[in-house]
C-alpha cells in the first residue's frame, strides 16, 4: 500500500504545483493576447463543443498564422467544462489569469447554463461575457448589462424568426388564427428563455401554444410525444442540447408519423450531427441559423489551405470543416478578433494587447457592414449588424435551413427578420429594466 | 514511532470523553485548523479559494449528510442534490421574503427545511430496506427538483428560471470576496463537522448502528426504529440543506433547479463510497477526489500536452483515467480513503518497525 501511496502523494503534489503555477504572476509579453477557451469536448453536447471551439480555435490559428492582431499573436488557454454550470464556474476562475499573467477579455461558454452561473461575476471582473447566440436574452440590453453581448441574436428573436416562417407557409398572419404549436423543449431554463415572447407573439396572433416539457438529458421522450400526438398541433418548435436529444426527437416523431417539415429545431439542434444520427427520419426537418453553414465561404478556404494545409487544425475530423457548429466557431472567433482590432483603434494601442475594458469598448464598437463581411471573406455568412451602448444584439435575423438527408438546403435567399423587430426589443428593455431595480443595478446612460 | 498511544493516560471523565484522546492528533488538528483559518486566506489565490476550496468544503458537509444516513444508519438513499435543493431555494426565498433576515439565521433555517422534507421521504424507510428503498429516496429527488421548477414563487417568478442568490451580509458587513466567503463556509464546515463526529460516537450515532447493523436486533433492544431512522433522515437532510444552501450562495451564485440532478445525487453517493463508509473525515477526502480530481486532471493534462495533443483526446482520456481510478480504488481499498489514512497512521506508529 505504501508505495501506492507516496506515488499518488507525489502525482497530487506535482498537480497542484502545475495548478498553482498560472495563477504565479507573470510578465505578459506585449505583442501577446491571452484568451480562454472553456470547451465542453467530451459528454452528450461533444459534438457542439468540439466543432464550435474547434472553429474558434482554428480562426485563431489563421490569424496568428497570418500576421496576428495588427501584429499581436494570440495565445490560449482551454479548459474543460463538460457543459457543467459548475464545472464552467472553475474553468472561469481557473482561466481568468492566463499562463502569461495577462486577464482574460472574453468568456464565451456555449451554453445557457454556464452564461447564467458567469454572467453576475462579468462587470466586478471586468469580462465580457460573449454569448453566441444563446444565453440571458435581456442582456441584449446594454444600458443594464454592460460587459454582456448577444452578438449573434438570441433566442427571443430566433422564436420571432420561426413563427414569422409559420405564417410565411401557413399563408400570412391572418391564418395562424387557430393553429396550435407545441412548444418542446428541454426542461432547463435553456430550454424556456424563448417562452416571454413566444406566449406574447401567440396570444397576439390567436395561436394555440401548447409547452411540453422533457427532463434532461432528454433520450427519453415517449410520452411527450404521445402527448403530441393528442394534441395534433400544426407546427412543432423543438428546443434541445445535444446531438442524443435532437436526433432522438426526429425518430420519436416519425415514430409517431407527425411530418418532419413540420418541425423546428433550435439553433442548437440544427446542426449536421443532430441530423445524420436520425437518419431518414431527420429529412425535412426545418432549422434556422445564424451561421450559415458551408466551405464555400473565402474565409472558410483560407483557414482549410492556411490551417488545415499545414496540418495544424483543430478538428480531429477535418471533413467537419464548414458544418454548422465549427462555421459558428469561426463567426464567434471573428468577433473577437474585430473587436481587439477596434480595442487597439479606440485607445490608441496599435500592436499592443489591450485589457477587459478596453476590449468591452472594441465589442460595443463591432460594425459588420456588407463591405466589412465581404473584405473578411464572409458574404452571406452572417447577416451584417451593427452593436452600440444599448443595442448588445447583433442582427436578429436567421436564415432557414432544411435538411435533405445529406446536408442543409438553403430555404430563404435572405435572412429572414422578426415580424416587429421593434416588439422584440421592447421585451427586451422591459424584461432588463425589471431585471436592473429588482437587484439594484443601475441603468446606464446612453448617448 | 511518530504517533504513540502508549503513555497516554486518562485521569478524569473529562479526558476520556475527549473527542481527540492522542495528542498527536490533537497537535495536527490545531495545525490543520491555524492553516485553514488563518493562513489560507490570505495566501490562496482567488482560484484556489473560490474554486477549489468553496466547493469542496460545501460538498464535503452534503457527503457527510449523505454519510450519515448510508454509512452510520445503512438507509441507502439517492436524494442527496433533491435536498440540496431544497436548502439552496430555501435559503434564497428567506432573505427574500424577510428583510431582517441574517445570513446565519438563514442557512440554520432552510437546513431545518430541508430536514423537515427529508422526515417526510424519510417513512418508506420504515417499510422498505436496502435497494428498495433508494429507488423510493429516488422520489425526492424528482419531486423537489419538479415542485421548485413547476412553481415558480420559488424562483420568484423569474422568467428563466434562475435565481440569483443574494450578497452575504451577517452583522452589516458583506461577505463577497473569495477569502471572506471561504471564512464564512470554513466556520460552518468545520461547526458542522465537530456536530457530526460528537453525534457519530454519542448515543445517537450508536443507534444507527445498531439499526445499520440490524435493525430486528435493534428494535428488540428497545430502540423505536421509527424515532432513530427518522431521526438519520432528518439530520442527513439538515446536512445536505445546508451544503446544498452554501453551494448555491458561495460557489455558483446563480441557481437554476436543474444543476441539481440525480446526477449531483450519484456524486455524492461515489463520494461517500471512496471516501469511506461511516467515517466523518472521509466524507472531505470522498468530496475532494471525485469533485477536484476531474479538474487536476484537466489542469495536468493541459499542462503536460498544452496544444500538442487533440483537447479531445485529453478530455476523453481524464475521464477514462477518472473512471479507472475509482474501480482501482473499490478493488484495493473498498473501504475507501479514509482507511488509507488510518493505514498511514497505524505505519508512524510503527515505524522505524515494519510489524
Amino acid at each position: 500500500m505504501r508505495p501506492m501511496f507516496q506515488r499518488a502523494a507525489s502525482a497530487l503534489l506535482v498537480t497542484a504545483a502545475l495548478a498553482a503555477a498560472p495563477i504565479a504572476p507573470g510578465i505578459a509579453l506585449a505583442e501577446e493576447q491571452y484568451m480562454a477557451v472553456p470547451s465542453s469536448r467530451v459528454g452528450p453536447y461533444s459534438a457542439m463543443g468540439t466543432g464550435y471551439y474547434g472553429g474558434i480555435i482554428d480562426y485563431m490559428t489563421y490569424v496568428n498564422k497570418t500576421g496576428g492582431v495588427n501584429g499581436v499573436q494570440l495565445t490560449w488557454a482551454e479548459c474543460e467544462t463538460e457543459y457543467n454550470a459548475a464545472r464552467t464556474v472553475e474553468c472561469y476562475q481557473r482561466l481568468l489569469t492566463g499562463p502569461n499573467g495577462q486577464k482574460m477579455v472574453v468568456f464565451d461558454t456555449l451554453g445557457t447554463p454556464g452564461a447564467y452561473a458567469v454572467i453576475n461575476r462579468m462587470a466586478e471582473d471586468e469580462v465580457v461575457l460573449a454569448q453566441f447566440g444563446y444565453g440571458r436574452t435581456d442582456a441584449a440590453d446594454g444600458r443594464v448589462w454592460s460587459w454582456v453581448f448577444n452578438a449573434a441574436g438570441h433566442y427571443w428573436s430566433q422564436i420571432a424568426v420561426k413563427m414569422n416562417f409559420m405564417a410565411q407557409v401557413e399563408g400570412g398572419v391572418e391564418n395562424m388564427r387557430g393553429k396550435k404549436i407545441v412548444h418542446l423543449h428541454i426542461d432547463s431554463a435553456y430550454g424556456r428563455e424563448p417562452l416571454p415572447a413566444m406566449r406574447q407573439i401567440a396570444e397576439d396572433w390567436g395561436v394555440n401554444l401548447v409547452e411540453i416539457s422533457i427532463p434532461p438529458p432528454g433520450l427519453e421522450q415517449k410520452s411527450q410525444w404521445l402527448q403530441i400526438r393528442r394534441e395534433r398541433p400544426d407546427w412543432v418548435t423543438f428546443w434541445g442540447a445535444g446531438s442524443g436529444m435532437n436526433a432522438t426527437g426526429m425518430t420519436e416523431a416519425a415514430r409517431v408519423g407527425f411530418p418532419r417539415d413540420r418541425m423546428m429545431y433550435v439553433t442548437f439542434g440544427g446542426a449536421e450531427e443532430d441530423m445524420v444520427p436520425a437518419g431518414d427520419a431527420a429529412v425535412g426537418t426545418y432549422v434556422v441559423a445564424n451561421v450559415v453553414p458551408g466551405k464555400d465561404f473565402p474565409l472558410v478556404q483560407q483557414i482549410n489551405e492556411v490551417v488545415y494545409g499545414a496540418g495544424a487544425g483543430n478538428l480531429a475530423n477535418p471533413e467537419r470543416v464548414g458544418t454548422v457548429y465549427w462555421n459558428r466557431g469561426v463567426a464567434a472567433a471573428v468577433m473577437w478578433v474585430e473587436a481587439l482590432k477596434n480595442a487597439q483603434a479606440i485607445h490608441g494601442k496599435d500592436g499592443q494587447a489591450v485589457t477587459g475594458p478596453e476590449f468591452r469598448d472594441g465589442y460595443e464598437a463591432l460594425d459588420f457592414t456588407e463591405e466589412k463581411l465581404a473584405e473578411l471573406g464572409m458574404t452571406g455568412m452572417i447577416a451584417p449588424f451593427k452593436l452600440s451602448c444599448e443595442k448588445h444584439d447583433g442582427s436578429g435575423r436567421f436564415k432557414i435551413m432544411q435538411w435533405n438527408g445529406e446536408k442543409f438546403d438553403i430555404i430563404s435567399d435572405d435572412f429572414v427578420a422578426a415580424p416587429d423587430e421593434g416588439f422584440i426589443r421592447g421585451l427586451v428593455e422591459a424584461s432588463a429594466e425589471k431585471f436592473a431595480s429588482e437587484n439594484g443595478m443601475t441603468v446606464r446612460d446612453c448617448p | 514511532m511518530y504517533y504513540r498511544q502508549a503513555g497516554t493516560y486518562r485521569t478524569g471523565y473529562a479526558q476520556d470523553m475527549r473527542l481527540m484522546p492522542l495528542k498527536e492528533d490533537r497537535i495536527l488538528l490545531g495545525l490543520v485548523l491555524v492553516i485553514a483559518f488563518a493562513v489560507l486566506p490570505f495566501t490562496a489565490s482567488d482560484y484556489w479559494l473560490s474554486a477549489i476550496l468553496i466547493p469542496w468544503l460545501c460538498m464535503s458537509l452534503v457527503a457527510m449528510g449523505q454519510n450519515i444516513l448510508m454509512g452510520y444508519a445503512g438507509q441507502l438513499s439517492l436524494g442527496a442534490a433533491g435536498f440540496m435543493a431544497a436548502g439552496a431555494f430555501a435559503c434564497y426565498n428567506l432573505i427574500l421574503r424577510v428583510e431582517w433576515m441574517p445570513f446565519p439565521v438563514a442557512i440554520l433555517l432552510s437546513g431545518l427545511i430541508a430536514a423537515a422534507i427529508g422526515i417526510v421521504f424519510g417513512l418508506p424507510s420504515l417499510r422498505v430496506r436496502g435497494l428498495y428503498l433508494a429507488v423510493a429516496t429516488l422520489a425526492s429527488q424528482f419531486f423537489i427538483v419538479w415542485v421548485i421548477d413547476k412553481f415558480g414563487w420559488f424562483k420568484n417568478y423569474d422568467t428563466s428560471g434562475i435565481i440569483t442568490a443574494q450578497d452575504i451580509v451577517i452583522f452589516g458587513k458583506a461577505f463577497t470576496s473569495p477569502a471572506e466567503m471561504y471564512l464564512v463556509v470554513l466556520t460552518i464546515t468545520v461547526l458542522l463537522t465537530w456536530a457530526a463526529m460528537n453525534m457519530a460516537r454519542g448515543s445517537a450515532g450508536r443507534n444507527w448502528q445498531a439499526v445499520r447493523d440490524m435493525d430486528v436486533a435493534a428494535e428488540v433492544m428497545g430502540l423505536s426504529l421509527l424515532r432513530t431512522k427518522l431521526q438519520a433522515f432528518a439530520i442527513s437532510s439538515f446536512y445536505c440543506g445546508v451544503g446544498g444552501a452554501l453551494f448555491a450562495f458561495t460557489y455558483l451564485k446563480s441557481v437554476e433547479p436543474a444543476a441539481f440532478d440525480i446526477n449531483l445525487s450519484f456524486r455524492v453517493l461515489f463520494m461517500v463510497l471512496i471516501g469511506g463508509l461511516g467515517t466523518i473525515i472521509g466524507s472531505f477526502y470522498g468530496a475532494g477526489f471525485i469533485l477536484l480530481l476531474p479538474v487536476f486532471l484537466n489542469i495536468f493534462f493541459h499542462a503536460l500536452f498544452g496544444k500538442a495533443v487533440d483537447a479531445s483526446i485529453t478530455s476523453a482520456l481524464e475521464q477514462v483515467i477518472f473512471g479507472v481510478l475509482i474501480i482501482l480504488f473499490m478493488i484495493y481499498e473498498p473501504l475507501g480513503l479514509a482507511k488509507l489514512w488510518q493505514n498511514l497512521q497505524e505505519r508512524m506508529r510503527r515505524w522505524p518497525f515494519k510489524f
